[in-house]
């Protein structure tokens, strides 16, 4: 302790710790019935760290290119030391790592935490949601595999309905007409060097805000009189509930790990035929079925044009939901957004479950 | 109106309800070359065309007419003049007659070429080689000439699936006269060939699996020059596929005991028409074994089939048990690639051995079939080594998982504790 309370004067000494022992002193979690939302954007976190970690581990023995990524991946999962376990964590966290992002943004979303003044938290959340998918979208064909191959073609397929721009677009992130080795280094480019590096910054604003501002209080909460209000300190108390939710969530992904192994599949062949069951990561199966079933043709426009220009619009309106005023009156403006939220949110469950149906 | 006029006039009219009447029907891409031609006219008009007669035939296909092979002259109205000698008609041959009279133009080169670049122009001279070929030489026409296999008037090519001589259809057409007891007595010939070729291996694969790459009767036997193979040629024919096995028989001591003996060499153990797919027992010393047909205990040849058997035996079972511990390290969610790929090289040694047997040399057998032996050891270690594993990973996930929950409890109770 003495040694530590040493260490601590030394870095006083030169760095002046007070904003850090201020936030550590001071900081306070309010306690109500929406607390358990809070836990959500830790969790995210605790599942980033375990990408970075296990990430950095497979970057040792993965090696991309057409002819080594499939071997390289057979070859972690199969003779390296726990290098299955390395493979399998990386893959189920990435997963779950979407799910807690996305739960935290729309329970963000519904105790309204956007308002004034954490519009920015909401917009770089927003970013890292898309990030996040980016980076399972670049992941998912990493080990060159033939399920990964084919969504991954009929993925960047997508991209060139865009108008105008749209094949220019679809070459630019395949590196070429097709899906070749090619593909595969840019997608590990954008995996493992642009996206990480984007990313992280964008977290530590985002982690900068939140510490700055502190937790949001929702409406009724805030109403309540200053006796009526009740907070825990955020340390040890938060901090400590923090780590029991990271351990509960580390146990499950370690029964997932083990109980459900991610297959690896088929080694990617582009002149066999697209086998059945290729289907996107889950994340983007809703706008998947979506497009699916659009007509050919919308009045004189491509379904699939109007389709993407729709998922568009609806997330720039979900980006920019803190600054739009859909009404003068401010509880109707609040039923508004509840309900826009809220069809998005059945949207997006119903259509992935039909995905899988 | 002229009276010429009327007279095309009323020929067409009645050319057109008799084409009706008949059932022939003539495409628009064939009325130009065949409305000239006058035999197709009178004949079916008077409704005379040739029995099974079929537009589907080659040659009928080709352009080529009535008198392209029976002679006369096909623009003449007058039946008389048009089938007259002088006009080179020569009616329907007699069946001495028919190889020559296809052979008019199958054996010429000049006239096949027209047709297909390399056709081969030696099917006469081969059916003369041939047993049937030398029988009707001498006047027997009880056997088989051009027309009994390839019909007459609806001949198609071998590659057309609805055509006699089709793989498929060969042992039918055959049959057809083999399969017929009266016929084939007279000869002191069995009849069951086709019977018996039906339940073989190769005629399983060929009937039932309509795999066309297995033999037909054709293949061992030869088609024009057909003819039952003898002591020295079997061994040829069946090597034609089975090359190995044909080599190391040819090379093994027991090649010229075989011909000295005047045995058939693969007949002796495999049969001929009723060849059933061969299995391991075949070379031991119980009651399948061929091998104790001349062998008897204690004999040089007997103590070898033994060795062979218990050898080729132990190998096999290796396998069979590599192959489902495999699927057991499957099902567990293990790594079983290694293992299949062993398992493939050990079936490889297998069917190796197997074919050695054929050199009768244990030593051969032997060191192909230990490779094996060695290859499934190999394999049944590392599928336990990943039996071994699984059961490790579980003990190493119980273990983090009490310490994690373990760890778990402690928090809660420093939380509820601050919490107080």
């Amino acid at each position: 302790m003495k040694k530590l309370l040493k260490i601590e004067n030394w870095l006083d000494e030169r760095f002046d710790l007070t904003p850090i022992r201020n936030l550590i002193e001071h900081k306070k979690v309010p306690v109500h019935g929406h607390s358990i939302w809070y836990y959500m954007g830790g969790i995210s976190l605790f599942l980033f760290i375990i990408q970075v970690f296990t990430g950095l581990l497979l970057l040792m023995y993965y090696i991309p290119g057409e002819n080594a990524a499939y071997e390289s991946v057979q070859f972690i999962i199969t003779k390296v030391s726990f290098g299955w376990l390395i493979r399998n964590l990386h893959s189920w966290s990435a997963n779950l790592m979407v799910l807690f992002i996305f739960l935290h943004m729309f329970s963000v979303f519904f105790t309204k935490a956007f308002r004034k003044p954490r519009e920015l938290t909401w917009v770089t959340g927003f970013f890292l949601l898309l990030l996040a998918m980016g980076f399972g979208f670049s992941g998912y064909l990493l080990p060159w595999n033939e399920l990964a191959f084919f969504a991954t073609k009929v993925g960047t397929d997508i991209v060139a309905v865009v108008p105008f721009i749209g094949e220019e677009l679809k070459i630019i992130l395949r590196g070429g007409e097709d899906v070749t080795g090619a593909t595969l280094s840019r997608f590990f480019g954008i995996h493992v060097a642009i996206l990480p590096a984007i990313f992280t910054s964008l977290l530590v604003i985002h982690l900068f805000f939140v510490q700055r501002q502190g937790m949001s209080e929702p409406e009724e909460f805030e109403q309540l009189s200053e006796k009526e209000k009740k907070y825990i300190p955020f340390f040890p108390n938060f901090v400590l509930q923090d780590a029991l939710l990271w351990i509960i969530v580390l146990i499950g992904l370690l029964s997932l790990t083990l109980f459900f192994p991610w297959e690896l599949g088929l080694k990617a062949d582009a002149l066999a035929s697209a086998p059945l069951g290729i289907k996107p990561e889950w994340y983007f199966m809703f706008m998947f079925e979506t497009l699916k079933l659009l007509p050919a043709h919308i009045l004189f426009v491509e379904g699939e044009v109007v389709g993407i220009f729709a998922f568009a619009f609806a997330g720039i309106i979900w980006m920019f939901i803190p600054f739009i005023k859909f009404s003068k009156r401010k509880d109707l403006n609040s039923k508004i957004i509840r309900w826009f939220g809220l069809i998005s949110l059945i949207y997006m469950i119903i259509f992935t479950i039909k995905g899988y149906l | 109106m002229n009276k010429k006029n009327l007279f095309n006039i009323c020929s067409f009219i009645f050319l057109f309800t008799a084409l009706s009447i008949s059932g022939v029907t003539i495409s628009d891409s064939e009325k130009s070359s065949k409305f000239e031609d006058e035999c197709i006219n009178c004949h079916i008009e008077n409704e005379i065309m040739p029995e099974h007669f079929s537009k589907n035939d080659i040659h009928w296909q080709k352009g080529l007419s009535c008198a392209g092979c029976h002679g006369g002259d096909a623009n003449e109205i007058n039946e008389e003049k048009a089938m007259s000698k002088r006009n080179g008609f020569v009616g329907i041959p007699d069946k001495k007659e028919i190889p020559n009279f296809c052979g008019k133009c199958h054996s010429d080169i000049g006239k096949m070429q027209l047709f297909q670049a390399r056709i081969p122009t030696d099917q006469v001279s081969q059916y003369y080689v041939s047993k049937h070929g030398k029988q009707l030489k001498i006047g027997n026409l009880d056997v088989a000439t051009c027309t009994d296999c390839h019909t007459t008037h609806e001949i198609l090519p071998a590659s057309d699936t609805r055509s006699t001589t089709y793989a498929i259809n060969i042992p039918n057409t055959c049959n057809n006269c083999h399969g017929n007891r009266d016929l084939m007595n007279k000869y002191n010939m069995e009849s069951n060939q086709v019977a018996e070729y039906s339940k073989s291996v190769h005629g399983i694969a060929l009937l039932e699996k309509q795999d066309i790459g297995a033999p037909s009767c054709n293949d061992c036997h030869g088609n024009h020059g057909a003819n039952p193979p003898g002591v020295e040629s079997i061994s040829h024919i069946c090597g034609s596929c089975h090359v190995n096995n044909m080599n190391y028989f040819n090379n093994s001591s027991m090649a010229s005991e075989f011909a000295d003996m005047e045995i058939n060499a693969c007949e002796q153990c495999h049969g001929n028409h009723l060849i059933l797919k061969p299995n391991d027992e075949m070379i031991s010393v119980e009651e399948e074994s061929t091998c104790t047909e001349c062998h008897s205990e204690g004999e040089e040849g007997y103590i070898a089939a033994e060795l062979i058997y218990d050898k080729i035996k132990s190998l096999s079972s290796l396998y069979d048990s590599t192959k489902a511990i495999s699927e057991k390290v499957n099902i567990m969610g293990m790594n079983n690639i290694e293992i299949e790929y062993s398992l493939k090289n050990i079936k490889q040694n297998l069917i190796q051995s197997r074919t050695l047997v054929h050199t009768f040399d244990t030593s051969e057998v032997f060191v192909k079939a230990n490779e094996g032996i060695l290859a499934s050891q190999g394999a049944l270690l590392l599928a336990d080594n990943e039996i071994a594993e699984y059961f490790e990973r579980r003990l190493g996930y119980g273990v983090a998982i009490f310490i994690l929950i373990l760890l778990a409890a402690t928090l809660y109770w420093k939380i509820r504790s601050l919490g107080s």
